[in-house]
């Protein structure tokens, strides 16, 4: 269960230099848990109900399932219709609404739709199975997009050509920069996302702190990283101090991964892409280089390109992915949304803000972790 | 999305490893480290290791894992 989780001796150290720490501080602070892995994690480990009342962590776009607008969904069902195509998918997309179908409706109609564990399985399939077309769904950040460059060299050099890839891949730092433009949304720090910053390192977060004065540490993912991170934020905050740490050491190196954004560097290109909530960013995306286009799905299948999907008016998830409203404050949030009856991705996602607040925000106690209603 | 969790290289041959974690074996794509070698703690994520962990490493998550769980 999450409520009322006993901490250890280190980390009750930790956590009453917080709660005094916040004390002497005077005032609210918000801090945005960019990553929906934090999110999770923090609704699960029951964190929310440790920290000071006067620390709110607001959940960020760091949930590619959540932020893939409705036409990918709805070119992904376009392709999955398709004579002889198998859609090869991370599960969390299965279950997004598009906009008229999703794919695990499509699955339940005939179509082919397996869930992957790696993106090589997709080439795997399409060895064994030449007679088949194999469509590998390609979303995620920095964390996931390595794997993809390096799936889609080897489909290059096994010339397997009964694999494609549909692409939206996405750029945090690009979406942050836009998130911030954003005179509604007041924020005191971020917790940076831990396995974005693997490849990247925490480098490209420096014009948060330089440009906007923001406190920002790279956290881990157990409840005793991301203690260590809101009091690392915090500290930085009584100080006035705006700066880059990472508390992730294990993981998060000055640098990060080179060789890993060279591959990718190799296979992609910069594009403009489309957030959900957040809109089109530049150079928030990557593309297929030219001379991979024989791998691009959305190229080889020009009659699956759908116009702009028309999202559920009622649904806030654009909204919530900007931390401008809390669940609680989505007309449809545990009535008409569910995660049985998803009507937007945040709820779908096992990482989505939504789901995370239904499944654990409504039994906790904190204030900061209880939807609002509006 | 972004979920990893660390695992042991048992066996490698060429860029392709199994990795084992509590027992569960799994195949591990080494290309984004290719310097990894059997016996080392990798984090793994979509099949890819993508980050090498010492022992210290390990350990500090071992017991940053039991923190909260162990008193639940």
């Amino acid at each position: 269960m999450t409520v009322s989780p006993a901490p250890s001796p280190g980390l009750k150290a930790q956590l009453l230099e917080m709660h005094q720490l916040a004390r002497q501080f005077g005032r609210p602070v918000k801090y945005m848990e960019v990553c929906g892995t934090h999110t999770m994690a923090a609704f699960r480990s029951g964190l929310r109900t440790l920290l000071p009342e006067s620390i709110s962590l607001l959940s960020g776009p760091g949930c590619p399932v959540c932020v893939t607008p409705a036409d990918f969904i709805d070119q992904a069902v376009a392709l999955a219709r398709l004579q002889d195509v198998v859609i090869v998918t991370f599960g969390d997309l299965l279950r997004v609404p598009g906009s008229r179908s999703s794919l695990e409706r499509e699955r339940a109609g005939g179509a082919e739709v397996r869930v992957a564990y790696s993106p090589l399985d997709a080439l795997a399939w399409a060895a064994q199975e030449p007679q088949r077309r194999f469509v590998f769904l390609a979303i995620g950040f920095e964390t996931t997009i390595p794997a993809i460059a390096v799936s889609v060299l080897q489909a290059a050099e096994r010339r397997l050509d009964n694999v494609s890839f549909l692409c939206a891949l996405k750029l945090m730092p690009p979406a942050l920069a836009a998130l911030l433009r954003s005179p509604a949304l007041k924020l005191d720090g971020l917790l940076c996302p831990g396995h974005v910053s693997v490849m990247i390192g925490p480098e490209p977060y420096a014009f948060l702190a330089k440009s906007h004065h923001l406190p920002c540490v790279v956290a881990g993912f157990e409840p005793g990283d991301m203690v260590a991170g809101v009091l690392m934020l915090l500290r930085q905050s009584c100080g006035h101090r705006a700066e880059v740490e990472i508390q992730y050491h294990r993981s998060v190196k000055p640098g990060g991964l080179l060789r890993a954004r060279q591959l990718w560097e190799s296979v992609f290109e910069p594009s403009p892409s489309r957030w959900r909530g957040l809109g089109w960013i530049p150079e928030s995306g990557l593309k297929l280089r030219p001379e991979f286009s024989a791998w691009d799905a959305d190229r080889l299948y020009p009659e699956t390109q759908v116009p702009a999907a028309v999202e559920n008016p009622a649904c806030r998830c654009g909204e919530v992915l900007q931390a401008l409203v809390l669940p609680g404050q989505c007309p449809l949030f545990a009535s008409g949304c569910t995660p049985e009856e998803p009507q937007g991705p945040c709820m779908v996602s096992s990482e989505g803000t939504c789901a995370a607040y239904y499944r654990y925000g409504r039994m906790a106690s904190g204030a900061s972790a209880a939807p609002e209603r509006a | 999305m972004c979920l990893a969790a660390p695992a042991k290289i048992i066996r490698r041959s060429g860029l392709t490893a199994t990795a084992e974690t509590d027992g569960v074996r799994r195949e591990v794509h080494l290309g984004l480290l290719p310097e990894v070698q059997v016996g080392d703690f990798v984090l793994v994520h979509a099949g890819f290791a993508i980050q090498r962990w010492t022992q210290e490493d390990l350990d500090e998550y071992l017991s940053l894992q039991q923190e909260l769980e162990s008193t639940l």
